[in-house]
């Protein structure tokens, strides 16, 4: 990649900061050179957070309709899915898909409400309640 | 407590690990730059890996695993590193003041996703970052020099506990290093050759078909499959190649340029002209990263008539041309 090629694309992900690149001058010598974002990467980025996104707002409506309990909701939010709220919060991945039953999840010792409480960094009032739609 | 800012001087990277490791070295009077770095610890590698999910997708790495750098680099240059990992958050806190008290710079492995001062966007499970603390503020904030941004950022203390006590895979578990003693001369001459040697070696591939060349050709197979898959997961797969390859701070390509600015620099050092004419072809090999990355994202937008046949026939080039790469760099040191 030549310097002059280095995409200034303003990435909406980058939030206005610059990244940097390494690319070569007209004498073909490298250079670190700062991109405001390239339209390819942000495509890839934007595709893949709206997909998050879509999942978070559906598992937000299921919560509100009482088809999973609301941890499903919190732990999408906080961009968790199973396998890794899994391998964060120490439990198998069969008994958050359990914790995700409402009727179940209500019935969780305080013990086991803090550790996800304490691996969403999230209060316990929090965890039960959601956001309106 | 009186503010502690400790002289830094940052320098903004392309990657996390070689940004940290460079501007370590460099505080302490070493000539590093952040390529040199990858490129001592024989970072470039190719690896699919379908056993390790990244959300629902297998994890593709461009570099060698966490920690190989600072590791590789210090044992080579026979620089002195204390690491230290802890059972309980207060004292890795303490211990990171008491450093700081003491007037060291300290390295971190963190989690990017408790991190606040990161774009949304960027934030996601990833517990293998790395970053410099240079002093703490009377309000108690952490002043940090992360590599993969412009300018050094503060960070609150409780976020930052979180960030380097996150749990999960490649969990920190508060790691921090600090460079203990540095040997009087460096002679990178004498290091380059064998860091070279074994990237070319690497390249092309280990037992397993999933590293190196066998890797990006079985990336490739994959992607001609995907049509038997849903078309918005074939959209979300290949969005995801780009993100690992351009996204994570790879310094663009998969870390190519990055790799192909080393060699220009080992040529220099070393003066070997042929390492020249291997950075040139690095930088065609990293290019044609760049032409897959375009037709893999043409492709999700449904532009134009590219098929998964004409990706995966752009990536199958891409090995080919890493196959006279290694060679070319085996024949340069030879």
């Amino acid at each position: 990649m030549k310097k002059d090629e280095v995409p200034q694309d303003n990435s909406k992900s980058y939030q206005g900061q610059n990244k940097l690149l390494y690319a070569v001058d007209d004498s073909g010598h490298y250079h670190g050179v700062k991109s405001s974002g390239w339209e390819v990467e942000n495509f890839a980025t934007q595709l893949a957070v709206n997909d998050l996104n879509e999942q978070t707002s559906q598992a937000l409506s299921d919560a509100h309709s009482g088809l999973i309990s609301s941890l499903g909701y919190h732990m999408l939010a906080r961009r968790f899915d199973v396998a890794t709220l899994a391998a964060a919060s120490g439990f198998f991945q069969w008994q958050i898909n359990r914790h995700l039953r409402p009727a179940i999840f209500l019935t969780l010792s305080d013990k086991k409400i803090s550790r996800y409480c304490d691996t969403l960094k999230i209060s316990r009032d929090a965890l039960f309640s959601l956001p309106t739609q | 407590m009186p503010d502690i800012i400790l002289p830094i001087n940052h320098l903004q990277s392309s990657h996390c690990e070689t940004g940290v490791v460079a501007t370590l070295l460099q505080s302490k009077g070493i000539d590093m730059s952040e390529p040199m770095a990858f490129g001592l610890a024989s970072a470039l590698t190719f690896a699919y890996l379908p056993f390790v999910k990244i959300s629902g997708m297998p994890l593709i790495a461009y570099r060698m695993p966490p920690k190989t750098i600072i590791k590789k680099v210090c044992k080579k240059l026979d620089i002195e590193l204390e690491t230290r990992k802890f059972s309980n958050a207060q004292d890795g806190m303490q211990a990171l003041d008491d450093e700081l008290a003491k007037g060291n710079l300290v390295g971190l492995q963190s989690s990017v996703y408790w991190l606040p001062y990161f774009p949304e966007d960027m934030r996601f499970h990833f517990n293998a970052h790395n970053l410099i603390v240079y002093g703490k503020n009377s309000q108690g904030e952490y002043l940090i020099s992360d590599p993969v941004f412009e300018y050094p950022v503060t960070c609150a203390a409780e976020d930052l506990k979180n960030a380097r006590f996150a749990k999960g895979a490649l969990a920190a578990k508060g790691l921090m290093y600090v460079i203990r003693s540095t040997p009087s001369h460096i002679e990178l001459n004498e290091v380059i050759k064998p860091a070279i040697k074994k990237t070319a070696k690497m390249m092309n591939g280990l037992i397993l078909p999933y590293f190196g060349l066998k890797g990006i050709r079985h990336m490739a197979k994959q992607i001609r499959q995907l049509d038997k898959k849903t078309p918005k997961y074939a959209r979300l797969y290949l969005a995801h190649i780009v993100r690992m390859q351009e996204e994570i701070g790879t310094g663009g390509a998969g870390f190519r340029f990055m790799y192909a600015s080393f060699l220009e620099q080992a040529a220099d050092i070393c003066q070997i002209p042929a390492l020249n004419k291997c950075a040139e072809h690095t930088t065609l090999v990293g290019d044609l990263w760049r032409e897959f990355a375009m037709d893999a994202v043409k492709y999700c937008k449904k532009r134009g008539d590219i098929s998964l046949g004409d990706i995966a026939k752009k990536l199958e080039q891409v090995a080919e041309e890493e196959a006279k790469l290694s060679k070319m760099l085996l024949s340069a040191i030879a």
